[in-house]
């Protein structure tokens, strides 16, 4: 039996954590994240639109009682324009954990290191559980965590990419590091990228467009779920060392003569 | 009660308010729920306890946001 994930004070049993963005409606979203199996949700913070009203809202479809809601400051370019954006999901009344992303790069959507950790510095004090976007640094990773964040969240590739996790060795030395949760934060392309992170020991995948991307959402949200299981299960297991020659397998005595 | 008729900027586009000039007037015109909502005046967030006494007034610059689907 896995332990839970800690985070932010509270525990979950899901290692996969989903974003709701770019599904064909709310229904197809709810049903998703369903057969994740995620408890933990992102959503963004956006104008109400007022011209075309609709009474509907995201949040009818994913119960704040028993989704953790996590805001994100997707599109924040200033630490000044993110903390201002947490301050406004905190008052929407869903708790205090943020996932914190400032951008550096419009082409890339690499994260604003040092406008990263000034907003993460502010959002500490006031109180958040800030879950930040961050490159995949160890140092930088390091400097989040000892100033309060409740957990890291390297990129294992640009957003929305696919291409997979593109630097084992540095995640591998987060994780070795590190005092926090650590989660990967975008670039899973399929679901063996997702197996291949846990089985690094990362603590948790968070991923959106390999998932609402997909041909088939709800099949890939189901092999996600599967795949964060079996890394997760496999990290736990142990694997054998890599070796370039053979080992048999079937005893190498008592053959017939 | 505050009967009025004038602009404010609501989420960065004029707005004719007529009538009520209550936040919570504002927001049930527009078919919102308090709780899925966060608002902010002229730069201050307005906590949900101080809406029913909050009173907009002409230029006001509000902001109402809510969740949306992201990653």
């Amino acid at each position: 039996m896995d332990t839970p994930l800690e985070l932010g004070g509270r525990k979950f049993s899901s290692r996969l954590i989903v974003g709701t963005g770019k599904y064909k409606d709310f229904e197809q979203t709810r049903r998703a994240v369903e057969e994740s199996g995620a408890e933990i949700v992102t959503v963004a913070v956006r104008r109400v639109n007022i011209t075309d009203r609709k009474s509907e809202n995201l949040l009818d479809y994913l119960d704040p009682k028993r989704y953790q809601i996590l805001p994100n400051t997707a599109g924040c370019y200033t630490a000044e324009e993110a903390v201002r954006t947490c301050r406004l999901a905190r008052e929407v009344g869903v708790g205090e954990m943020v996932k914190l992303e400032v951008i550096g790069d419009q082409k890339t959507l690499f994260p604003d290191v040092p406008a990263t950790i000034e907003a993460a510095k502010i959002l500490v004090k006031e109180g958040f559980k800030v879950l930040p976007y961050i490159t995949d640094d160890p140092v930088t990773c390091l400097r989040l965590a000892e100033l309060g964040c409740a957990a890291v969240m390297p990129l294992a590739a640009p957003i929305g990419s696919g291409l997979g996790i593109r630097n084992p060795y540095n995640l591998a030395i987060i994780i070795e590091q590190a005092k926090v949760p650590v989660i990967v934060d975008a670039g899973v392309g399929t679901a063996s990228d997702a197996a291949y992170a846990m089985e690094l020991g990362c603590d948790a995948i968070l991923m959106n467009t390999a998932i609402a991307g997909a041909k088939d959402p709800l099949a890939m949200a189901r092999a996600m779920k599967l795949a964060v299981e079996a890394g997760r299960l496999a990290y736990g297991a142990g694997r054998i060392e890599r070796r370039l020659y053979a080992t048999a397998s079937s005893p190498i005595t008592g053959m017939i003569q | 009660m505050a009967e009025s008729a004038f602009n404010i900027t609501l989420n960065g586009e004029p707005y004719r308010l007529e009538g009520d000039a209550r936040l919570p007037a504002l927001i049930d015109r527009l078919k919102m729920r308090p709780q899925r909502i966060a608002v902010e005046i002229n730069r201050r967030i307005v906590p949900k306890s101080e809406y029913a006494a909050t009173i907009l007034a002409a230029g006001d610059e509000v902001e109402i946001i809510n969740f949306v689907g992201g990653g």
